[in-house]
């Protein structure tokens, strides 16, 4: 990766520093190459994947033999012919990890599970060919009556062993019945929040080929260990016949941690055909075969007493899971950590439906728990009459309130008094209802985010040539995150060089193994392995200087080596980095480092981002519609690496609030089970028009116990708490309080004033 | 995709020829309902006629006063034609509210109208759909119908028609000018160019096979302010849950001339005269609006998921004569 920033200062620590992205003029002129797009040699052959019509059931007859007739077409495969794969196996692995790791065969039965999923894939010379022959399967099913709609099933609700991430799936501390039957001020609500879709802009796609018995996988993939141990299970090959290569990745949210159909099926129809085969999911087949956060019915209870303080919090979460393979997300798992309470209950339940398998979904936990708990807290402000910042502050816990251990760093309260500074917080009134300008009812809303912090085992190669050229290897992804960026910031830091000559290279199997990007924990770990490395490297360096005979170093004191402005430095003594190599190792040389997964400082601190999110917005008197018209996180998440990237982060996430306060839902027909908007025409994201100009500030921080940096995981926490932050606006708006996610015009228009003359409304 | 033929008419008489001489076949002209439709199999041409290259993308004054827009000016050279934004700025809204900016730069004036619905069940092959397969039966009727009609519907079928341009070419009275295979000519109102379901959901027009629409005709411009009032879900890029074409003259203190037109409501754009008639004459109040309002939705009927419309509607409309019996 070249840079594109001409820098000329060397001198300096780039973590820290705006430094553009090292790939934006790759991605801005087409350069980046992503997965469908790869080119091998000899021709490549296209599948369509068919997926079934019914959402549970059987394939009681399917006839290929017109399909397999019509030009072009390759190879038609259905659960009769498709090479043997092992089972599926039970719903839940016995292992956390082995949920990515598992095999996921595809057209291996003639089960049906879910709605649109694999019945059928055509391979032809053509994708138009393909999508052609796969209209005229010819398909019969034996349909069973399936269980689709969570709230028709709650009798049927499990405790899982684990929710998602392996937290403990209940939490019980003191007696929250007790406090809560005695408690004068209480909160009794219970908010749903709805099927949500990734909807990356690059759909999953992949191109397979395989030489020998050896497979290189083009795909879109966020962590490349554990999508090369599911095909390889898949597949039943050693993993080290699988090459996965993922250099630019068009979006994942979480999306595209565990292989799908399109991997599977162009690595078995490659082997068949001998020819390299790409198959991407259409837009519409990623509704059904990528993943999707569940529909949850959330239940806040809370009691306090006058002055707001809170002696109980209870959130108990039922999500719908998939029935052949569980799903729980950790939707009640913030609550612990988030504000005290001596008696406090969280716990989750699920109910089985026949969709396909949840997924993880940008802030898997808080993006739909923070929904609803902090809407809650919302309704208790209002109750007693406090402001919700007040509220918030009274109950900030010394230590984790369910752990007993100490906050690594935790600066909520600092967030939420430089948010209402800056923000004119003090104009909000507390009353309803009350401001309007024009047809126009405005109000002020604002939530708090908070977001674990996370570090996983990760190791990283670099090395210098003879020319000084240095080059930096681990099998990271950047999902658009700026992932290239902060490594060559963090090479370039240690070794005392511009990021323009770090040549950072990721998203290839065949690179030292990372904990990929899934979970915020991407920078601190990649870029901790990265960091030992040049380390591991510049002592190298310097023991080669001092050792080989003609460096200008030869015999020197080892302890006081130093390299910047390009340099190395020991002593009084000053070489060019290049030269230096050049002279005492012309082959180059290389070095290897790692990180291990937190342990002991993760136990022993509660390690938590946090944030505070402001929001103002318009509602149309007359019809309803909601537009944020201003918005600021103010957020607190240890050092912050790259404020360019960072801030990026953090406004996408705000988006991804925006959006699920007031439109994203996938809608889940109860009577035939599948996704009924599953397009982007009428599965609603924000666009331009509806983010109005963001506002993020970072506060100074460092988290020494976090990791080298200081820094904490920032790609998740801008989603965490943004939407309540809009709901809450817009009750202070309307007056009205919608439970129900996504907050669209029809559920507020009921409970605005009826239009009267002269431009005054009657309640 | 099933595979088709494609003819580039160069002039109207290869055109006609064409569609007259092959079994299914279909114009195209922007393609952007179309091919989001071929490549469903919704629609399934055998042979495609493009249009585009046809005479028809000029905006021409007519003797009576009004202009004649060729069915191929693009949705947003139509919206900035500065005739058009002068005398006709209820349409220029009404085009600039729909889509994209891409999707306007390639769609055309004969396409917007000639769009098909945007029922989530019709888009969806294994869905019931009586639009999409005649006797199959209607998904949407109780099923997911937030988007759908509260007006002229049936129990065939409630779709309703997305486009935007037309709610504003009906409230302007504009014409559409068509040929027929033989060469015969003829005008439509738009008003009645589209067909309510009834029992033959899938006749969505009054055009006959390989009728081609050449231009749309609209009379001189109105008295009195126009406005179009878009109501959706976000800020831009979705289609309408309603909205309203209005335009009032005011003349003194009392209303000259009313007009307005919903869409988003049924399966054609929606006038109904009776409501506009009893503001003649009246003074500019609430209470005028509303029961203008109450007369437009009086046969409404919801189902289900939609029942919102029926009172949004209705506060659309209020607002909507509101501000544009306004004066400035
Ligand atoms: C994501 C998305 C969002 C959209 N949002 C909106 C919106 O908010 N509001 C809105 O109004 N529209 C919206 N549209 C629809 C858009 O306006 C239409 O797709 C466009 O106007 C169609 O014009 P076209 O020229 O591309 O038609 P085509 O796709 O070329 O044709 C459409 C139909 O008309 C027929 N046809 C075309 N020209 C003629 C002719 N001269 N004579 C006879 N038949 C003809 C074709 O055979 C075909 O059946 C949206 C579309 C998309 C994809
Ligand atoms: S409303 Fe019309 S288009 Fe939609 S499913 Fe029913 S019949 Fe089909």
């Amino acid at each position: 990766m070249s840079n594109s920033t001409p820098i000329a200062d060397t001198g300096k620590n780039w973590i820290g520093q705006p430094v553009d992205r090292v790939d934006g003029a790759l991605k801005v002129t087409g350069q980046a190459v992503y997965a469908y797009e790869h080119r091998t040699d000899g021709p490549v052959a296209y599948g369509y994947i068919l997926g079934a019509g019914i959402a549970r059931g059987r394939v009681s007859a399917i006839d290929t033999a017109q399909a397999e007739a019509m030009p072009g077409v390759l190879r038609v495969m259905t659960y009769k012919n498709a090479p043997t794969q092992p089972a599926f196996g039970p719903a839940v692995t016995p292992a956390v990890r082995e949920v990515f790791t598992r095999p996921r065969p595809v057209l291996s039965t003639d089960r049906v599970r879910y709605y649109d999923e694999p019945v059928a894939l055509v391979v032809a010379e053509t994708f138009e060919a393909a999508r052609g022959a796969a209209r005229v399967i010819a398909i019969d099913y034996e349909d069973e009556r399936g269980a689709y709609d969570l709230s028709r099933h709650l009798a049927d609700a499990y405790a899982p062993q684990r929710t998602n991430a392996g937290f403990q799936t209940d939490s019980l501390v003191g007696d929250f019945e007790a406090a809560f039957a005695d408690s004068a001020v209480k909160v009794d609500t219970i908010y749903t929040t709805p099927y949500e879709h990734h909807n990356p802009m690059e759909p999953h796609a992949t191109l397979a080929a395989w030489s020998g018995d050896e497979v290189t996988i083009y795909t879109s993939a966020q962590t490349l260990a554990n999508f090369r141990a599911g095909i390889a299970n898949t597949l039943q090959i050693p993993p080290d016949k699988v090459h996965l290569v993922s250099r630019f990745i068009g979006g994942g949210f979480g999306s595209k941690l565990i292989v799908h159909a399109d991997t599977i099926l162009a690595a078995l129809a490659a082997r068949d055909l001998q020819r390299p085969v790409k198959i991407a999911l259409t837009r519409q087949q990623m509704f059904a075969n990528a993943g999707h956060r569940a529909k949850m019915i959330q239940s806040v209870r809370l009691s306090a007493n006058r002055e707001g303080k809170l002696t109980g919090i209870a959130h108990d979460v039922c999500s719908a899971t998939s029935r052949f393979e569980e799903f729980c997300e950790q939707t009640a798992v913030f609550a612990r950590s988030l504000y005290a309470a001596p008696n406090r209950i969280t716990r989750h339940r699920l109910v089985s439906v026949d969709t396909n398998r949840g997924e993880w979904m940008r802030s898997p936990g808080e993006a739909p728990g923070m929904l609803a708990f902090e809407c809650a807290m919302d309704e208790l402000a209002d109750q007693i009459g406090i402001d919700p910042i007040q509220l918030r502050i009274r109950n900030e816990p010394e230590v984790d309130p369910e752990r007993n251990v100490p906050f690594s760093t935790r600066n909520l309260v600092a967030c939420m008094q430089e948010g209402a500074r800056r923000f004119g917080w003090e104009q909000r009134q507390a009353k309803p209802g009350t401001v309007r300008q024009g047809r126009k009812l405005i109000g002020l809303g604002m939530a708090a985010a908070i977001r674990p912090n996370y570090l996983g085992a990760s190791a990283a190669r670099i090395s210098i040539d003879g020319n000084g050229q240095v080059k930096v290897q681990l099998d990271m992804t950047d999902i658009g995150t700026g992932t290239y960026t902060i490594l060559a910031q963090i090479a370039a830091t240690s070794l005392g060089l511009p990021p323009s000559a770090i040549d950072v290279q990721l998203g290839d199997s065949h690179f030292p193994r990372t904990a990929g990007s899934g979970g915020s924990w991407g920078a601190a770990s990649a870029g901790s392995a990265v960091h030992n490395a040049c380390e591991a490297l510049k002592q190298k360096i310097a023991k080669v200087s001092q050792e080989v005979r003609g460096s200008p170093f030869y015999g020197s004191n080892p302890d006081r080596t130093e390299f910047t402005n390009g340099e190395i430095r020991i002593g009084d003594r000053s070489e060019n980095l290049a030269n230096l190599i050049n002279r005492v190792a012309p082959q180059g040389l290389d070095a290897q480092g790692a990180v291990e997964a937190a342990g002991e400082n993760y136990r022993n601190y509660s390690q938590h981002a946090y944030g505070a999110h402001f929001v103002e917005i318009e509602v149309d008197l007359d019809t309803a519609e909601m537009r944020v018209s201003r918005m600021l996180s103010v957020i607190g998440a240890g050092r912050i690496l790259n404020p360019k990237t960072a801030r990026s982060q953090i406004i996408g996430g705000m988006v991804w609030g925006i959006g699920a306060a007031l439109m994203e839902e996938s809608v889940l027909d109860p009577r035939y089970g599948h996704f009924v908007n599953h397009d982007l025409a009428e599965y609603h994201v924000p666009v331009n028009a509806d983010v109005p100009d963001l506002d993020v500030v970072f506060l100074e921080e460092s988290d020494g116990n976090a990791n080298v940096f200081g820094s904490k995981g920032i790609g998740e926490l801008g989603v965490c708490g943004a939407g309540a932050a809009v709901a809450n606006a817009i009750f202070n708006a309307t007056g009205v309080r919608v439970r129900e996610f996504p907050v669209t015009l029809d559920k507020v228009l009921p409970g605005l004033p009826v239009q009267t003359s002269s431009g005054a409304n009657r309640s | 995709m099933k595979p088709f033929t494609y003819q580039r008419a160069g002039e109207l008489r290869d055109a006609m020829a064409g569609v007259a001489g092959t079994p299914n076949a279909k114009f195209i002209s922007g393609g952007t309902n179309l091919l989001d439709l071929m490549k469903l199999e919704i629609e399934r041409p055998a042979h495609l006629i493009d249009i585009n290259h046809l005479p028809f993308n000029g905006i021409e004054e007519t003797a009576e006063g009004g202009l004649r827009i060729g069915a191929q000016v693009r949705n947003s050279t139509l919206a900035a034609d500065s005739r058009i934004r002068s005398n006709y700025p209820v349409l220029a809204q009404a085009l600039l509210a729909g889509a994209s900016a891409q999707i306007r730069n390639k769609a055309s004036t004969g396409g917007n109208l000639l769009q098909r619905t945007r029922c989530y069940y019709f888009y969806d092959r294994n869905m019931p759909c009586n639009k999409r397969k005649p006797g199959s039966g209607c998904a949407a009727l109780h099923g997911f119908n937030r988007m759908h009609a509260v007006l002229g519907s049936s129990d065939a079928c409630i779709a309703v028609h997305p486009s935007d341009m037309a709610v504003a070419m009906l409230v302007l009275d504009a014409s559409v000018e068509t040929m027929d295979t033989e060469g015969v000519t003829r005008q439509i109102p738009v008003g009645d160019l589209h067909r309510l379901p009834g029992s033959t959901p899938d006749v969505e027009t009054q055009l006959k096979l390989g009728e081609m629409i050449t231009a749309v005709i609209l009379p001189p411009g109105q008295p009195g302010r126009q406005l179009y009032r878009k109501v959706r879900d976000r800020a831009s890029y979705a289609f309408a849950l309603v909205s309203v074409a209005a335009i009032v003259h005011v003349a003194g203190d009392t209303i000259a001339g009313a007009r307005f037109a919903l869409g988003g409501v049924a399966a054609k754009p929606w006038r109904v005269p009776e409501a506009e008639a009893i503001l003649l004459g009246e003074k500019v109040s609430t209470e005028m609006f509303e029961r203008a309002a109450d007369i437009a939705l009086a046969n409404a009927v919801g189902r289900g998921g939609n029942d919102f419309k029926i009172p949004l509607a209705k506060r659309t409309i209020q607002q909507a004569l509101a501000a544009a019996s306004q004066r400035g």
